[in-house]
């Protein structure tokens, strides 16, 4: 039954839609429509009173369907569809025309924006006047979750999930959990030992009945929908039995392969069997097989043969790699960051110059566990530097050339590493090149001026132009915009403030998830600032750096606020999802089932009997993808049929 | 006096990839010609070639269809069924006599705010240039 009593309410947003259209003018103009009986517009459609207004009137001018030409429908549909059903109609009597996003704010001509917020709202009163009345499709929740990604983030998210009561799946690429916050030596602003308060909680994941750990793990493939995701793992193994393996060592001892240790950025070597470092999670030693002199056949076999001989006999070279099939209802993405590759900055010389470094390197070096034990040593000679240069922003806030975005970190760490610097070498000089400044957060900016003023430390605000080696010497030449002279500093060690970047696994994963990424390749949020814990993909939940450079406290806080969203989702054992998909007229169906291998979802069959394509709407995503396809014009999407879609074009090319 | 000429474009978009790339245009006010007017769908593979032909004949000037990276699909595949049908359409548009520019597929990611102004803008100009299609009047005149 098509509308036949529309009503068409029209929001100024304030300014920001009034400010270009002509609202009265669209009021006026609505009213005309054939079937609107009822047009008005309201300063805020989304505040009280104006939902009070949209409510009253449905009562008071009996109507059957409503329009809200307002923001774009991302924004607030589900707000004005929930009005809309607390006034007693169906909440699929709604439409949102977007007169803002795609409206007022994209175009400067009152004259051509009054005009074509007009023809939207138009095309929207013809879409809901032929909308059918529909019910939510109730489906089971899985109500497990899979978290991606064991640093702080990840392990942050699956133990607040597991505590909730839930099971978790925590998968991990490496062959330990702690993520980059177990390479920190200290964390700003406190100067907690970041392995100290990191430890307990790797521990906690690793002891905690409702998390499954799964290292050296990748997705492989993710399908489903919220609620019921269903997702391949597959599992190197690790080729050493955990429940037996004592970190006595003895494997490593005798193992001949040599290569560099990520964990301290290839600044040390490590064997080809290893533990990542000594607090890593599970605490047991890792065979890596690509740089393994060989498992098959077998090349080498030293480190079982001293296993069995001095350790607990719990090497096996004969394990093969396992494939888990995952059932969850929510999955967390906690993947985190790597570093922008500094030898792109080639006026730094990073990677020609072995007294270059990066700023986790230098983190590594200032660690009690690092390669220097915390000593502070030039990597080409040993010596302590006496004279030390920190760049900040280094290949960031540079959209030419290299990153564009702030990483919001590196005023900070530069500090502390500074500071720690003077503290380790007390008649050595530090001199810090920065462009702002930014220590937004709590304590941060006293901790930058103490830093600062106890520690002496020299701030130079400019940028560097040139660093090259002279005399056994780093010669760092820069501007101090504040005095306007260039600057020539003779360093014995230049730390640069690399920016974050998405891991290197983003891009595929993102794709394997169906969720978006940003212009800079970080995870996008449902909104910036109402949805920051949500993936516009529903069931998929964002902590940590892997959706925006971003600070421990932060990540901590995303982490627990996603692990929330995500038990919320679990609390009931059923969902409701959307009603708009596929449906099948059957006497027109010729059953020639053309439609049917064209669903990614499984969701079409041909009945045996009737000879007729069949939807399973609990497996329907409403795509259309197999309506397009129909020869015979048989297949329809529930409140977007052919027909709608022609009339709302109609809509707005008719003059 | 006769007015300058103003193409009507319907834009197809779909609601994951280019419909939030065009919203984001607005969150960044960027500015662009509002000869283009959305529908949204869920999918661009919901958009079957007889579909665009329809809005052609009924009086739009040309027809944006618009959807996620190829690989970045909501729903797996369904651009790539859309860039298939798209040739097929291609190949239509010429018997039809019909200029291929009057239809455009774009790839526009939800990042992509800048790239979705770019292309009603470019795409604006195109159809300007090539004057009114006058489908609508053409069939009606053959009836």
């Amino acid at each position: 039954m098509p509308a036949k009593r529309i009503g068409v309410f029209i929001c100024h947003c304030g300014l920001n839609i009034a400010g270009t259209v002509r609202v009265k003018e669209v009021v006026e103009r609505a009213s005309k429509q054939p079937n609107v009986v009822f047009a008005v517009d309201h300063k805020y459609l989304c505040s009280e009173p104006g939902q009070t207004l949209i409510r009253d009137s449905v009562k008071q001018q009996h109507l059957d369907a409503v329009v809200v030409a307002a923001c774009s429908p991302a924004m607030h549909e589900t707000t004005f569809k929930n009005v809309v059903q607390s006034a007693g109609l169906n909440r699929y009597s709604c439409e949102i025309a977007n007169i803002r996003e795609q409206g007022s704010w994209v175009h400067d001509d009152s004259d051509k924006a009054t005009t074509k917020a007009h023809l939207t709202v138009r095309q929207s009163i013809e879409k809901v006047r032929l909308n059918e009345p529909l019910q939510p499709i109730t489906v089971p929740v899985t109500r497990r979750v899979l978290v991606i990604g064991g640093g702080i983030a990840g392990i942050r998210a699956a133990l607040d999930v597991a505590n909730g009561g839930y099971e978790v799946y925590l998968v991990e690429k490496s062959g330990t959990i702690g993520g980059r916050m177990a390479q920190l030596s200290e964390t700003f602003p406190t100067l907690d030992c970041s392995t100290c308060i990191l430890g307990p909680l790797m521990v906690e994941v690793y002891r905690h009945p409702k998390i499954k750990l799964l290292r050296l793990a990748r997705v492989e493939e993710v399908s489903g929908y919220i609620g019921n995701f269903k997702v391949r793992v597959h599992q190197e193994p690790a080729y050493v039995d955990v429940a037996k393996c004592n970190a006595c060592g003895e494997c490593a001892k005798v193992c001949p392969a040599e290569l560099p240790n990520e964990f301290d950025l290839g600044l040390t070597w490590r064997k080809a069997i290893y533990t990542p470092f000594s607090q890593a999670v599970p605490p047991a030693y890792v065979l890596d097989a690509k740089n393994c002199l060989g498992l098959l056949p077998q090349a080498c076999g030293e480190c079982k043969k001293a296993c069995d001989e001095f350790g607990t006999s719990c090497i096996n070279l004969d394990a093969w790699p396992q494939t888990h099939e995952l059932e969850v209802g929510a999955i967390i993405v906690s993947t985190g960051y790597e570093l922008y590759d500094a030898t792109k900055l080639t006026e730094y010389g990073y990677g020609i110059y072995p007294d270059v470094m990066t700023s986790l390197e230098f983190e590594r070096m200032l660690s009690a566990s690092g390669p220097t034990a915390g000593e502070i040593r030039r990597p080409s000679d040993g010596h302590v530097p006496r004279e030390i240069v920190f760049i900040q922003c280094a290949g960031q806030r540079e959209p030419e050339t290299a990153l564009p975005y702030c990483s919001k970190i590196c005023c900070m760490y530069t500090a502390r590493h500074a500071m720690m610097f003077r503290h380790k070498v007390p008649d050595g000089e530090a001199y810090v090149f920065y462009m702002d400044i930014r220590a937004g957060g709590k304590g941060y900016e006293e901790f930058v001026k103490r830093c600062q003023e106890e520690k002496g430390l020299l701030y130079l605000r400019g940028r560097v132009a040139k660093v090259y080696e002279e005399n056994n010497k780093l010669i760092v030449k820069g501007v101090d915009t504040l005095s306007g002279k260039t600057v020539q500093i003779n360093a014995d060690l230049v730390v640069l403030a690399v920016g974050m970047i998405p891991s290197s696994e983003t891009h595929d994963l993102a794709s394997k998830l169906k969720a978006s990424l940003d212009a800079n390749g970080f995870f996008s949020e449902a909104h910036p600032k109402l949805r920051p814990l949500e993936s516009p993909t529903a069931g998929i939940f964002l902590a940590g750096a892997g959706q925006a450079p971003k600070d421990i406290p932060d990540t901590v806080a995303q982490a627990s606020g996603a692990a929330s969203k995500a038990l919320d989702l679990l609390s009931s054992p059923t969902l409701e999802r959307e009603p708009t998909v596929a449906k099948v007229i059957g006497e027109l169906c010729s059953g020639c089932g053309i439609c049917i291998p064209l669903c990614p979802y499984t969701a079409l069959s041909l009945n045996p009997k009737t000879k007729v394509a069949e939807v399973s709407e609990a497996l329907c995503e409403g795509c259309g993808t197999c309506i397009a396809s129909c020869p015979s014009g048989s297949l329809s999407l529930r409140n977007l049929t052919d027909e709608q879609i022609l009339a709302m074009v109609e809509a707005m090319v008719a003059t | 006096m006769a007015t300058a000429f103003e193409p009507k474009i319907v834009g197809f978009l779909c609601r994951w990839c280019s419909y939030a790339g065009a919203d984001l245009a607005g969150t960044n006010r960027m500015k662009y010609p509002s000869n283009v007017s959305a529908i949204r769908v869920n999918c661009s593979g919901r958009i079957d070639p007889t579909l665009v032909l329809k809005a052609l004949s009924l009086g739009a000037d040309g027809v944006l269809i618009a959807g996620c990276h190829p690989g970045d699909c909501h729903y797996t595949n369904g651009n790539i069924k859309t860039l298939r049908r798209f040739k097929l359409l291609q190949k239509m548009l010429d018997q039809y006599g019909i200029d291929r520019k009057r239809v455009r597929l774009e790839w526009v990611s939800a990042a992509e705010g800048e790239k979705y102004a770019q292309v009603v803008r470019s795409m604006t100009d195109e159809v300007r240039t090539l004057g009114p299609l006058n489908w609508k009047t053409k069939v009606e005149l053959a009836a």
